[in-house]
């Protein structure tokens, strides 16, 4: 029965890294930026749901607000900062989104303070539901798996049968060639910037109620998504897709149940530890081994 | 070093100072008329990362024992320059070399985190100058490297834990699940719950340090059934915790249990219902009826307008502890080491916390409450004492050390 609850807890922690890496793939896939920054999406959805739930007394509000916030802070940093960055190289790209991240962390700490902000779940899903005879689950959580799931149909829709999606996906595979082609790739790029945007803030917005939302939470959620884009392959949508949730079951799971394993095997104090050690190492295990297998990643979208 | 960069470097230092200066974190200026210079004391905290409002809060509770004395503490006029130690102990290291070298404070304070406090402390007390903590307490300055100049108003570092894990020894408590970061400090505090808690420990397990999602921890503790959870995550990390063991279902069936650090007003203001009906653990709490306590809260309240924590308290106590030993010896301080250090080992002061005095070891001797979270009829979640844990409790390290 555990494991049916590690599974769930393993399938929402997937489900948030693929809004968080859906974004960043495209990102790094068709502009070829390398875009640190995109924990700070995150937060500001977090903090706009925080705030304005706080004001209105309603979490749907405050994530309708989250969404078009997020959206507008992304596309105008493409515009301000991202447009003058495709061309420089990678290392410029990581000094100047590393130097956003400290602007929208500080930022946050003059407009709300150091104290993480207070957003609690809505009323109606606070409880618990039973999904197996003896195994509550949190009513929220399964929301966040529901939200998670019809977000990737969408996107997949958009991607696979709508005219943006076939531009989306011409810019993924060869950037010059669909410029070439005709593709307006200016507004492509800032749309899309604001489309992985709006996602990351839609997973902070929905990750606010369990987490502390305080300046800096983008950071942590960052380097998993990293993971799953380099482990689903580059600009890969579906490989997000698959890789966040082999990351999320695999880094719950380990979390869950690599401790005990080793536990049968030794007695001693060291157990613990190790066990926590390993378990936090896991998911980079596993990036290693896929890396070995298909070095370009389980989808790659590059030829 | 070109000229160009040493121009822009020399201006961001010039635009890091007047932010700094705009921040309000230089040096007090004091307008009252001085017969004697004012005895330089040395504030260095952290006040940057999210760890900042612990330093804000101790800094706030200092300046507002040297605002009450009207710039004096002890009747002695001073002088408190402030520093950000970033929470980074090589840039903790730094400012301690400029505070004592370039401003040549004699009195140094603010210490929160530990890791910075042992990159601060041993250097700055072999210079000869006296270094009061307000907050951080490890155990290797409490015991074998203990200083004649090292003071700590406040704790060493493992009381609050086994304050908690005497009481849940004491209350009955059958089974307790740990939980802690996977890093000292929280291998240190499952030490110290678990030197008077003696019964069944349910599981024990070490989390990442920053951790944010904790689904698996919780499905783990609700699989082993335990009477309680004890749990020391510091920040955010605690937060997190509390508000997903709280929607998991489980804060009914299960007591939930921690230090007084991770209950704090500023973090119970984040946490909000999901923490009613906690236990915690602290040497102070606001509702503490004393006089000084009284002034203290009091005093804070209209000047600052937010929530009390500990480390305010604490540092409202070292300026009171400085002061008392400022007025004894007529506010010489290098000039007489040896009788400044013996009027600090007498403690002679009302502290906000009602008993209060040094053991051996220069750290406390002093009682730790059962503190209970509460919701007031006006709303706010905060904490309430709800009873005694311990009466002159003294650290384990105690014997260790030698003067």
């Amino acid at each position: 029965m555990l494991v049916v609850e590690q599974i769930l807890n393993g399938l929402q922690l997937g489900v948030m890294l693929f809004l968080m890496s859906a974004g960043l793939t495209l990102v790094f896939g068709i502009m070829g930026l390398i875009n640190l920054a995109h924990g700070s999406f995150y937060m500001v959805g977090a903090y706009v749901a925080a705030w304005v739930t706080g004001l209105t007394g309603s979490l749907f509000l405050g994530l309708l607000a989250a969404l078009p916030a997020a959206m507008v802070v992304g596309m105008g940093i493409e515009v301000l900062v991202m447009r003058r960055l495709y061309t420089r190289d990678h290392l410029d790209q990581v000094l100047a989104t590393f130097g956003l991240i400290l602007f929208f962390n500080e930022m946050a700490r003059i407009l709300f303070g150091r104290q993480p902000l207070f957003l609690d779940v809505p009323e109606m899903l606070s409880g618990t539901i039973e999904i197996l005879p003896g195994v509550p689950y949190p009513a929220y959580r399964l929301a966040i798996i529901a939200v998670g799931i019809l977000v990737a149909i969408a996107l997949w829709l958009l991607i696979s049968r709508t005219r943006l999606g076939m531009r989306i996906r011409a810019g993924a595979s060869d950037r010059e060639m669909a410029a070439a082609l005709g593709a307006n790739v200016t507004g492509l790029q800032t749309l899309v910037f604001g489309l992985g945007a709006l996602l990351a803030g839609l997973a902070g917005a929905m990750a606010g109620p369990i987490l502390a939302v305080e300046s800096g939470m983008g950071e942590k959620v960052l380097i998993l998504a990293f993971v799953v884009i380099v482990i689903g392959g580059i600009g890969s949508v579906r490989g997000a897709l698959v890789a966040a949730l082999t990351v999320g079951l695999v880094d719950t799971l380990g979390r869950a149940f690599l401790p005990d394993l080793l536990r049968m095997v030794t007695r001693d104090a060291t157990a613990d530890s190790l066990g926590a050690n390993l378990s936090q190492i896991s998911i980079y295990l596993l990036m290693a081994l896929v890396l070995a297998w298909k070095p370009k990643g389980l989808f790659p979208s590059h030829g | 070093m070109t000229h160009a960069s040493t121009r822009a470097s020399s201006t961001l230092v010039a635009a890091t100072l007047g932010a700094a200066f705009s921040l309000g974190l230089s040096a007090l200026p004091l307008g009252t008329a001085q017969a004697q210079d004012p005895v330089k004391i040395g504030l260095l905290t952290t006040l940057s990362t999210n760890g900042g409002y612990l330093g804000e809060d101790a800094r706030d509770g200092f300046l507002l024992a040297v605002d009450m004395g009207g710039g004096t503490l002890g009747g002695v006029p001073v002088d408190v320059l402030v520093e950000d130690d970033e929470r980074e102990p090589e840039r903790g290291a730094q400012a301690a070399e400029k505070l004592v070298k370039a401003d040549k404070v004699e009195i140094m304070t603010g210490g929160i985190f530990s890791n910075v406090a042992m990159a601060v402390v041993p250097k700055v007390v072999r210079d000869d100058v006296f270094y009061i903590s307000p907050n951080a307490g490890p155990s290797a300055l409490a015991g074998k490297g203990c200083h004649a100049n090292y003071f700590n108003v406040a704790y060493q570092n493992d009381n609050q834990h086994e304050a908690m894990g005497q009481y849940a020894q004491g209350a009955g408590f059958k089974s307790v699940y740990l939980l802690a970061p996977n890093y000292p400090a929280g291998k240190d505090s499952l030490t110290g719950f678990k030197r008077f808690f003696k019964g069944v420990v349910a599981g024990e397990t070490y989390t990442q340090l920053g951790q944010s999602d904790y689904a698996a921890e919780i499905a783990a503790i609700r699989d082993a059934k335990p009477d309680a959870v004890f749990y020391f995550l510091p920040g955010g990390m605690g937060i997190n915790f509390l508000k997903q063991f709280n929607q998991a279902g489980l804060t009914k069936d299960i007591q939930v249990l921690g230090p007084g650090f991770s209950f704090d007003e500023r973090l119970l203001g984040a946490v909000g219902d999901a923490a009613v009906g906690a236990r915690n653990s602290s040497q102070w709490n606001h509702d503490l009826d004393n006089a000084a306590n009284k002034a203290f809260t009091e005093a804070f309240t209209a000047k600052y307008a937010r929530p009390i924590t500990q480390y305010a308290a604490m540092g409202y106590d070292a300026a009171q502890l400085i002061g008392s030993a400022l007025k004894a010896t007529g506010g010489k301080v290098s000039g007489d080491r040896d009788g400044f250090r013996a009027a600090l080992e007498k403690a002679d002061f009302a502290s906000v916390r009602g008993d209060f005095k040094f053991g051996p070891n220069h750290h406390p001797i002093q009682s730790f409450w059962l503190r209970e979270v509460v919701k007031t009829d006006t709303g706010i979640v905060t904490n309430k004492v709800s009873g005694k844990i311990f009466s002159e409790h003294q650290d384990a390290y105690a014997a260790d050390c030698t003067m």
